[in-house]
């Protein structure tokens, strides 16, 4: 299986480099944002941080970039699509994800841990949480109060899309759970088909024991199992 | 040439952090007065074309294409003719 992390400028590719190439030990291509290099791979990543400087709105500018576009046509053949932190906004602006983001409610940029109740565990990415877990993954954005409307909210519900929610410990979805105002506690959504999954918490940051926690890893292995059984089955090409 | 001003507000009903934030300062000061504000974007366009209409239908597509999230946002553009 053939991983490939988008380098917007500005973004922190290198950390999600880092969870295939070195935690892993998987195949993996970093691709740069001004060409159409997705050729060939199995699931393409947008890490976190601040493309383009962030300019005009949050993932704006890297929505309407060459590699962008054709993350479109991908995604649109069933390509597997995973969007962190700033790599979900870009996948809201770009349209890949229904809804978009606002300036966290409280004005403040919050960066600690969170808990998750996961909502949906039949993704290719989720495989390996069960449905209901909480999970807690760290946090690192002012702007992920994630917006859509009531009609979009009741069509997400309605079709599963609604993969992470904040919670609190005991996995209750309060407003007191919510660190960024985030309509409905959404954490993390994925298209229709189920095939694009963006979210704002940071699976990448919680991938080996010396970080004190692993949860994330369980996202990226989810992918792998996912694969393997899709070559099992003979869905996919082995190699 | 032309030139377009374009406006881009928050749609009805979107919270505004930002504007709710200002309005606390100004409040503050003793302009007790102000009830509301709200915040935006303004942008300005210089166009080169001879033709009012093809204009406007340029700085249309680059508002729904970049510069407005329509999903949040509103936006409403004047458009001039200015020398070269």
């Amino acid at each position: 299986m053939k991983f490939g992390v988008v380098n917007y400028p500005g973004s922190n590719a290198a950390d999600c480099y880092y969870i295939f190439d070195r935690v892993l030990g998987h195949p993996v291509s970093m691709i740069m944002s001004e060409e159409r290099g997705l050729d060939g791979l199995d699931c393409v990543v947008l890490p976190g941080g601040f493309s383009y400087g962030d300019y005009l709105r949050a993932g704006a500018l890297a929505g309407i970039a060459p590699v962008t576009e054709q993350l479109a046509e991908y995604a649109e053949q069933g390509g597997l699509v995973l969007g962190i932190g700033n790599g979900f906004q870009v996948l809201l602006e770009a349209g890949l994800l229904p809804g978009a983001v606002r300036r966290n409610k409280n004005l403040l940029f919050r960066c600690h841990d969170v808990f998750l109740r996961v909502d949906n565990n039949a993704l290719p990415f989720t495989g390996n949480y069960s449905k209901g877990e909480i999970i807690s993954f760290p946090i690192a954005h002012g702007q992920g109060n994630y917006y859509i409307d009531e009609q979009g909210l009741a069509q997400l519900e309605q079709k599963s899309q609604i993969v992470f929610r904040y919670c609190t410990a005991e996995g209750q979805v309060i407003p007191a759970a919510n660190p960024n105002g985030s309509v409905g506690n959404i954490a993390g959504v994925c298209s229709e088909q189920g095939n694009v999954f963006g979210l704002m918490p940071h699976p990448e940051r919680c991938t080996e024991e010396i970080l004190g926690n692993t949860a994330g890893l369980r996202l990226f292995l989810s992918i792998l199992d996912w694969w393997g059984i899709r070559q099992q089955e003979g869905v996919v090409a082995h190699g | 040439m032309f030139e377009a001003s374009i406006y881009v507000t928050l749609k009805k009903g979107i919270l505004d952090p930002d504007g709710k934030a200002i309005k606390q300062r100004i409040s503050s000061l003793g302009f007790e007065q102000v009830k509301e504000i709200s915040t935006g974007k303004y942008f300005l366009l210089k166009v080169n074309s001879q033709d009012r209409t093809a204009a406007e239908q340029e700085v249309r597509q680059i508002c729904d294409k970049i510069l407005v999230n329509l999903v949040l946002e509103d936006y409403t553009f004047e458009l001039r003719e200015v020398e070269r």
